[in-house]
């Protein structure tokens, strides 16, 4: 039999016969996506209520009595964890890699689509194992997202019997959702696609979220056998993570452990997590910026390339996340070389975001105003990054406010101000109508200047020495004067962009009923989701015939064309192509006679 | 428009707020105290260069925003690539890492290589308090182990090493160091990871159950340093403070030379109850003939009404007659009783006197003090077991481990008072209160009085169960 390319063979799709197989059992990529999208919102929501009960009491310290040391322990290590697992892993892949990876790739669905359907309900899981342990006695464990051994299961740490527990199994079961859609986004990805769509025409964001799989892949296995040892630790009474300690007075049974062989495992795969979240945005950005200003994403090849060089380097600048745990400090000279190396590719990126909008046609909707919200926010991190990254100036600043107010603004407010702009970037895709454009103005507004306002005063309680992680503040001969008031105003900042997102969600249920009818291709975009010949796509996307690709996704005011926009499936009978010169360095284009 | 002025005003904020933070609020670096300015400088010129990169992309962001902005007839430019452009924005950006990355590297192998005449120290941290030695005229720390650990051996010294024999061990959150010598920290813990900040030093060090750490850095100045725990520990995590008194080298030698030495400590001669008997015909008045304790009672004065005594280790009482003796407990703004107390305490002459008080009263058969306080049990044991329980134990029997005393069997209506004088800050914040303010903080997860009688109601059921303290 000759061969024939997956993404030519005839898919057997397994039309829904009812309601419950159409929205609940369902094997449609788009459906899981918005399962996958919903889960993680409706999770993200209890973190953002921890979290304001924790700035409640840091702000308002004696005053409202919503926590106690132990549940502001619980809540610190919950809202961490959810935030970066439950929500923006599962929100960026399980969601937006969905949704997006068939619709751009030109196939009907994923490769494997019952076992897509099976990575949701198996995250569903992970996610109600891990809110019961909110109702099992000693409640949820206050380890710090981190879970350092030894205080995860010894007295002293609330949660150490069954919260504990209850976390290292549902991230087990999370790893194993994560492992079924992750296998089908590479395939999907590497073999699925249409005629015509080579790697090198592929939007960046099937880049972003093809890469950040693959990250995903490698990392979370690490997660996994440290889990599994952590467990053998807790249950069995193996030892390693657990060196000879004493517990209120009293040995307890372990010996020759080691709790920093712990933190390598964590790291090894904490580090790569941050990128497995920000790739997706990267990805996502740079597509909603090109559209947005109605020109090419500007140096498309150096983009994808600093994917794949972030991608590689995230997974040998781990320990930069643990220049003062007691490992060899000699650890120090290649971790913060390799961990300021990073800069590079990701500076780049950045340059290239912005010169993107350099000699473009900048259509301010709101997607575009997240979009470039975000490039301020994530320099704004970046940068701090290479405080912390270099190693000696990780002596005074680790472990401080500065450490969280880095890590929210890069890890936190950057991609959730990214999957704003790709939530209403794609809202008329997913839902066949338009938001409303107004209401998502303000919603930015209060989002982008609130979080600001939240963590830029953070950096500086972090330089002068206040330490994270701490219920009060207490008595300190050190501490300015006004440190107290930084925390009180943080606060206010915090609850009234708590408050804000409201907005969004506000947005949400009023466009699904009287938004505007989209069309097929608001935005005027390239890429091949914006093709399809419904809208919302149906099961199976594409109709009768697969689309065929002729072009890159960042056709924008290609002089001589009809429009300012070409999308990918037009021939190259009907409009000027470029495509193949776009990669000559030293052709300019723009003054090509075409 | 609007964003493009946001973003432009936001970087002018930025730079505006830096000044304003760090030097309106005082939102920066304390004063240095330590030989660590290259940390200092390598943060300066990192702020530079970033500060720089900060405003000028965002600037230019924001005037591509405002500049083009869509306009009728206006169509973007067809730009694929410019490889020249990036190449040199690729080496632009390399030369700016590089320009910070060198000071880190090199003031970071500073910081590995310990100065060969540094003095050693080891500072022993565990849940939720820091313990130091210091090595005798040896110079040498004896080896020590966790195996050793008792409530006589704290630091788990090795009890044949000869080095350790004339190790001084500072049972103490507060510890001395001489100003402007090199000082190499060797760090243990007993329990979980702990990390040992002094934010004037500049550098920190986990504490990690199972191996030695260190960090060296010369302290400067001469002055009292707050050492804060960095590492989450568990729940008394924010309340592990320790301090550090940077003095001269006279000083400090004279300090070093009284203490006494590991050996001493081991070979102390035991306290004499029957001495303490003799004195304690005195406290019966208030606190009964064996030490019982009273209850409150209408017409009789609070002043001669004393909470239990029976039960309470050696330990503790020790510690408590200390602080009346030397006005931590019963000073000014203290009610009458406590106040009466101290002056009562001073009938003990010396240190031997508490001794042998304590170690009488340790002998003291100890019966559960007759209740006197209801509450809600079940919200009273949700606090405790939440709370509590990490110090003192889930059956309130206490433990010497975290310094707390027992707490099932206590006169209720004397928890509650006590409790009582956390919250409002009465008792717990004398500076040399070493466990005060841990207990201020945590009495704050009861938000009122009915809640601490709730708790004490729950305490109340726990000394059915109880067997012996014992020590």
């Amino acid at each position: 039999m000759a061969y024939v390319p997956l993404a030519d063979q005839e898919l057997e799709l397994h039309h829904p016969h009812s309601w419950v197989t159409k929205y609940v059992w369902s094997q449609d990529h788009k459906v899981i996506a918005i399962q996958y999208g919903g889960t993680a919102i409706a999770v993200g929501l209890v973190a953002l209520v921890l979290s304001l009960f924790m700035r409640m009491q840091l702000g308002f310290p004696e005053t409202f009595d919503l926590i106690d040391p132990n549940s502001y322990y619980q809540s610190v290590t919950m809202h961490g964890m959810i935030m970066v697992i439950y929500l923006l892993t599962a929100l960026f892949l399980g969601g937006f890699g969905n949704y997006l990876i068939p619709l751009m790739c030109g196939a009907r669905d994923m490769v494997f689509p019952f076992m897509n359907m099976l990575s949701y309900w198996v995250y569903l899981v992970s996610v109600i194992i891990l809110l019961a342990s909110f109702f099992v006695s000693g409640g949820p464990t206050g380890a710090g997202w981190t879970l350092y051994p030894p205080q995860t299961s010894m007295a002293g740490t609330p949660g150490h019997d069954m919260g504990i527990v209850l976390m290292l199994v549902s991230l087990a079961v999370f790893i194993v959702a994560f492992t079924m859609g992750g296998l089908n986004y590479v395939v999907t990805v590497l073999q699925y696609r249409c005629r015509g769509l080579t790697m090198m025409r592929l939007p960046l964001a099937v880049w972003g979220i093809f890469v950040a799989t693959v990250l995903g892949l490698f990392a979370f296995p690490a997660l996994l056998v440290a889990a599994i040892m952590m467990l053998f630790d807790t249950l069995i009474g193996t030892s390693f993570f657990m060196p000879a300690v004493i517990e209120s007075g009293a040995a307890l049974d372990y010996d020759g452990g080691s709790p920093i062989l712990f933190q390598h495992l964590f790291w090894f795969f904490g580090h790569p997590e941050v990128y497995i979240v920000a790739l997706p945005a990267f990805g996502l950005v740079s597509d909603v910026l090109s559209t947005h200003a109605r020109k090419n994403i500007f140096g498309y090849r150096m983009m994808v390339w600093a994917i794949i060089a972030i991608g590689l380097l995230s997974f040998i600048v781990w320990a930069h996340h643990m220049y003062v745990s007691g490992m060899h400090p000699y650890f120090g000279f290649f971790f913060a070389t390799t961990t300021l190396i990073i800069a590079v590719p990701t500076a780049l990126k950045v340059y290239n975001w912005v010169l993107t909008l350099w000699e473009g046609d900048i259509r301010m909707n709101a997607p575009m105003y997240f979009a470039i919200g975000f490039i301020f926010t994530f320099i704004h991190g970046g940068l701090t990054g290479l405080f912390l990254g270099n190693v000696v100036i990780d002596l005074p600043l680790s472990d401080t406010y500065f450490v969280v107010a880095h890590f929210h603004m890069v890890m936190g407010v950057s991609p959730i101000l990214v999957l704003f702009a790709a939530l209403y970037h794609w809202f008329p895709k997913m839902s066949g109508r338009m938001y409303h454009e107004g209401m998502a103005k303000l919603h930015f507004w209060c989002t982008f200047l609130g979080t600001y306002a939240i963590y830029l005063p953070m950096h500086y309680l972090g330089i002068h020495g206040v330490p994270r992680r701490y219920y009060a503040l207490g008595t300190t001969e050190f501490m300015a004067p006004a440190t107290q008031d930084a925390n009180t105003a943080i606060t206010i900042a915090a609850l009234f962009v708590g408050a804000s997102q409201l907005l969004f969600f506000i947005n949400v249920i009023w466009s699904l009923r009287y938004g505007e009818k989209s069309g097929p291709n608001p935005w005027g975009a390239n890429s091949l989701e914006w093709q399809t010949p419904d809208t919302p796509p149906i099961h199976g996307n594409w109709g009768d015939s697969l689309p065929t690709v002729y072009r890159w996704a960042y056709d924008y005011s290609v002089p001589g064309a009809h429009e300012d926009f070409i999308p990918q499936n037009t021939p190259e009978s009907e409009e000027p192509t470029v495509d193949e010169e776009h990669f000559d360095p030293d052709h300019d284009v723009s003054k090509a006679d075409l | 428009m609007s964003l493009a002025i946001a973003l432009f005003l936001l970087v002018i904020a930025t730079v505006v707020l830096h000044f304003v933070f760090a030097y309106y609020f005082d939102w920066w670096f304390t004063p240095l105290a330590a030989d660590w300015a290259g940390i200092d400088l390598t943060v300066l010129i990192t702020l530079w260069v970033t500060g720089f990169v900060f405003v000028a992309i965002n600037a230019f962001m924001a005037y591509c925003v405002w500049r083009f902005r869509h306009k009728p007839g206006h169509k973007a430019v067809y730009e694929p690539e410019n490889h020249k452009l990036e190449i040199n924005l690729s080496i632009f950006t390399t030369v700016g890492v590089v320009l910070m990355l060198a000071p880190g590297l090199f003031y970071w192998a500073v910081f590995v290589n310990v100065p060969e005449d540094a003095r050693d120290y080891e500072v022993m941290a565990q849940q939720w308090q820091w313990q130091y030695r210091y090595p005798g005229a040896d110079g040498i720390l004896g080896t020590a182990d966790t195996s050793y650990i008792s409530q006589s051996n704290p630091f788990g010294v090795n009890p044949e090493d000869p080095n350790g024999q004339d190790d001084v061990i500072v049972n103490d959150p507060q510890m001395r160091l001489p100003v402007d010598q090199d000082a190499h920290f060797l760090f243990r813990s007993n329990d979980v990871l702990h990390n040992f900040t002094v934010p004037q030093f500049r550098v920190k060090m986990d504490l990690v159950p199972g191996l030695i750490s260190y960090m060296w850095f010369t302290p400067t100045e001469v002055g009292t340093y707050d050492v804060l725990c960095e590492e989450l520990c568990g729940i008394g995590h924010f309340i592990m403070r320790g301090q550090v008194v940077v003095e001269t080298e006279e000083d400090f030698n004279a300090w070093l030379a009284a203490q006494p030495t590991f050996a001493e400590t081991q070979n102390m001669v035991a306290a004499n109850p029957a001495a303490g008997q003799a004195q304690y015909a005195l406290c019966a008045t208030c606190h009964g003939q064996q030490g019982e304790g009273l209850l409150p009672q209408e017409g009789v004065s609070p002043l001669n009404i004393g909470p239990k005594l029976a039960g309470q280790p050696a330990w503790y009482i020790e510690r408590q007659l200390q602080y009346f003796k030397n006005g931590v407990r019963g000073g000014e703004g203290d009610d009458d009783a406590s106040r009466g107390m101290a002056t009562m305490s001073l009938t003990l002459f010396d240190d031997e006197a508490v001794r042998n008080m304590a170690a009488y009263i340790a002998t003291l058969p100890d019966e559960p003090a007759e209740r006197t306080v209801t509450g809600d049990i079940a919200n009273g044991q949700d606090i405790y077991d939440r709370n509590c329980a990490a110090c003192h134990l889930d059956d309130g029997s206490g433990t010497w481990y975290t310094d707390a005393p027992p707490l099932a069997g206590q006169s209720d209506w004397y928890l509650v008072s006590q409790l009582s004088k956390f919250q409002s800050r009465i008792r717990g914040m004398h500076p040399d209160d070493t466990f005060g303010e841990q207990m201020v903080q945590m009495a704050t997860a009861m938000a009122d009085e009915e809640e601490i009688r709730d708790v004490a109601a729950y305490i109340n059921t726990l000394s059915s169960s109880r067997i012996e303290v014992g020590e």
